[in-house]
């Protein structure tokens, strides 16, 4: 419980004040409001865990299609610095298709479209240049994925502008350092950065890709169940850094594990079948769920 | 027999444990017997009928072979089976499989990469698929044939020298070395498109999702992963290149000595012609003109020795390269 209460990062709320109220309640797509919801934006929730800043990205009634086949219908999202959004739904629900379309990664697959609008700080991501989009919303993958490179280079590439060799490796060195220190991974490799990334432990892996996704000090972190392939062990490692790492950035976590859902999570979004059920605080979406489906779902009736 | 007794040492005294039936093959049927001793004598007949080639090919090839013979340019002359070497053949075939895989191996490599990677317009992908299906399929003899048919355009004369009536001859080493690369650039291809679609998806995801371009990931991520098959397809093709001959016999003139065409150095070697061991091999055999099958057999020797150098090759890369990721 302790990892979860947060810090107020001053920096964040002298740096953009005059942002909209950061909170809003509980929207629910598809489902009856209850009356009492409908008491406006205004209202600051008390049972908020993490400070939230100002909004990162929003998502505008996004629907993304593959062929002929919606994967994700009419989505609308915002994700703020400062917290961590866990996406929880049954398997095929299309959580993982929408945090990839986060940062166009979707646009790599064959025959999927998108509907709507993704925002980043107030962009359209679409606007943006793609390499310079996926700088600021970084991602994390399921399987722990570096490259068959040393740990420093596993890093650096992620540093230097495409494939040019300037930076020298001399310049390098205290930002490599820096974001594998963030990664809590530096005290265990420190010794030889030079060591083949591959022969990295699983865990040690995923935290060096996560060092190599937060080298270039991005505004999101993307997290596509970046536990799922680790043991207990590892997770808890990694879920204590999504908590120290939230304090600078926005996450936004997949996850089919609820228990991590409520661990890491701020604020919780439950999708089924392509739609967005509920959205809201994590422990209200645990404790007193809205809709029905999510009733079910957090209770282990289904999924 | 129990293998739980023998590798750990149980307080307990364990029984061993019966042999497993069955493992035995008077327990067999006889139509299982019949089929692995049909397994038993084609893997024995591959490795005799290779092992009659080598060990025939180097005795009488080491009964012929000398050093003479090595260092000097043949000759041509009455007494054909004492007068001569193979240097120019050795030289021959060098030159033209180093141009031949200096053209297969970009070529093929890019047209593999381009496959893979970007692969669209997907009609164009398929052509150039079952295009490079053609060429590996076409007899060598059918592409020496249409090479000649190009290089004697007048369009490619300064490949070749041109006769006095100004008739294009479209015979040299670069015009071979071309026609060469279509040979070998089937192998190469194939062995990189396999290698990078042996690549899994998230390492080029990985890439792209640090903002990486297409082209940047291909050169730093993918291109490096591959190498160890492009050096094996590559290696492969120049065993294909020194190995043939109607592209020699069409193109490359086929004359005894090499004979440089104009006074550029280099160019000159490269604009004339010359012949292969290969060739060397076919005009002294019987089946030839020249009549001195000692010297046949001591060039088949040495080309043999190149193709066993080259395969061996290919066998170390693949090696070292499963050694080392």
């Amino acid at each position: 419980m302790n990892t979860r209460d947060h810090v107020v990062d001053p920096f964040l709320d002298d740096a953009l004040p005059s942002l909209p109220p950061p909170r809003r309640r509980v929207r629910l797509d598809r489902t009856p409001v209850p009356v009492e919801s409908a008491s406006g934006p205004g209202r600051a929730s008390t049972r908020t865990r993490g400070p939230g800043g100002p909004e990162r990205m929003r998502i505008e009634n996004v629907t993304i299609r593959y062929g002929e086949k919606a994967a994700v219908k009419d989505v609308s999202l915002s994700i703020h610095a400062g917290e961590a959004l866990a996406l929880i739904g049954p398997s095929g629900c299309g959580k993982t298709t929408l945090l990839r379309t986060l940062n166009r990664l979707t646009e790599t697959t064959a025959g999927a479209t998108r509907d709507g609008r993704v925002l980043l700080d107030g962009e359209d991501v679409e606007q943006l240049e793609i390499t310079r989009l996926r700088r600021r919303v970084a991602m994390v993958f399921q399987q722990p994925n570096p490259f068959p490179m040393s740990i420093f280079d596993n890093v650096a590439y992620a540093l230097r502008v495409q494939n040019r060799k300037t930076p020298r490796r001399r310049e390098l060195e205290p930002q490599v350092a820096e974001a594998l220190r963030r990664a809590g991974l530096y005290d265990e490799v420190a010794g030889d950065l030079d060591r083949p990334a591959l022969r990295l432990s699983g865990g040690q892996q995923q935290r060096l890709c996560i060092a190599r996704a937060i080298a270039t000090n991005p505004e999101v972190l993307l997290m596509d169940e970046p536990c799922s392939a680790l043991d207990p062990r590892s997770t808890a490692v990694i879920e204590d850094l999504i908590g120290e790492l939230r304090r600078d950035l926005a996450v936004v976590i997949v996850t089919h594990n609820l228990a991590q859902a409520h661990r890491v999570g701020d604020k919780v979004a439950f999708m089924y079948l392509g739609d967005l059920v509920e959205w809201g605080d994590a422990d209200q979406v645990f404790a007193a769920p809205r809709a029905e489906r999510t009733r079910d779902y957090v209770a282990g009736a289904f999924g | 027999m129990s293998v739980a007794s023998a590798s750990a040492p149980a307080p307990a005294p364990t029984a061993p444990r019966p042999a497993p039936r069955g493992d035995r093959l008077s327990s067999w049927r006889w139509r299982h017997r019949l089929a692995f001793l049909a397994c038993w004598a084609c893997g024995i007949a591959v490795c005799a009928i290779t092992a009659a080639i080598v060990i025939y090919m180097g005795v009488r090839g080491v009964q012929y072979l000398n050093l003479d013979l090595l260092l000097h340019r043949p000759q041509a002359g009455l007494a054909q089976s004492t007068t001569g070497g193979i240097l120019d053949p050795i030289a021959g075939t060098v030159m033209l499989t180093i141009i031949g895989i200096a053209i297969a191996t970009p070529l093929a490599v890019v047209a593999a990469v381009w496959l893979v990677e970007y692969g669209r317009p997907a009609p164009l992908a398929r052509a150039v698929e079952s295009g490079i299906e053609v060429v590996a399929g076409t007899p060598d003899i059918v592409i020496a044939i249409f090479g000649l048919a190009i290089f004697q355009l007048p369009l490619f004369a300064p490949l070749s020298f041109t006769a006095s009536g100004g008739g294009v001859f479209g015979r040299s080493f670069l015009a071979a070395g071309a026609m060469m690369s279509l040979i070998a650039l089937p192998l190469v291809f194939g062995a990189t498109r396999e290698g990078l679609l042996a690549l899994p998806t998230h390492l080029r995801e990985a890439s792209w999702a640090l903002g990486k371009t297409r082209i940047c990931t291909i050169r730093t991520v993918l291109l490096p992963q591959v190498r160890r098959q492009i050096a094996t397809g590559s290696a492969l093709g120049m065993g294909r290149i020194v190995g043939d001959t109607a592209v020699v016999v069409v193109l490359l003139g086929a004359t005894l000595q090499i004979e440089p065409q104009g006074n550029v150095p280099v160019l000159s070697t490269l604009r004339g012609t010359g012949s292969t061991l290969t060739t060397y091999v076919y005009g002294n055999s019987p089946a030839g003109e020249g009549n001195a099958p000692q010297k046949a057999y001591a060039a088949a020797f040495v080309l043999l020795l190149i193709v066993l150098a080259l395969n061996a090759a290919v066998d170390f890369i693949g090696r070292r390269g499963k050694g080392s990721s």
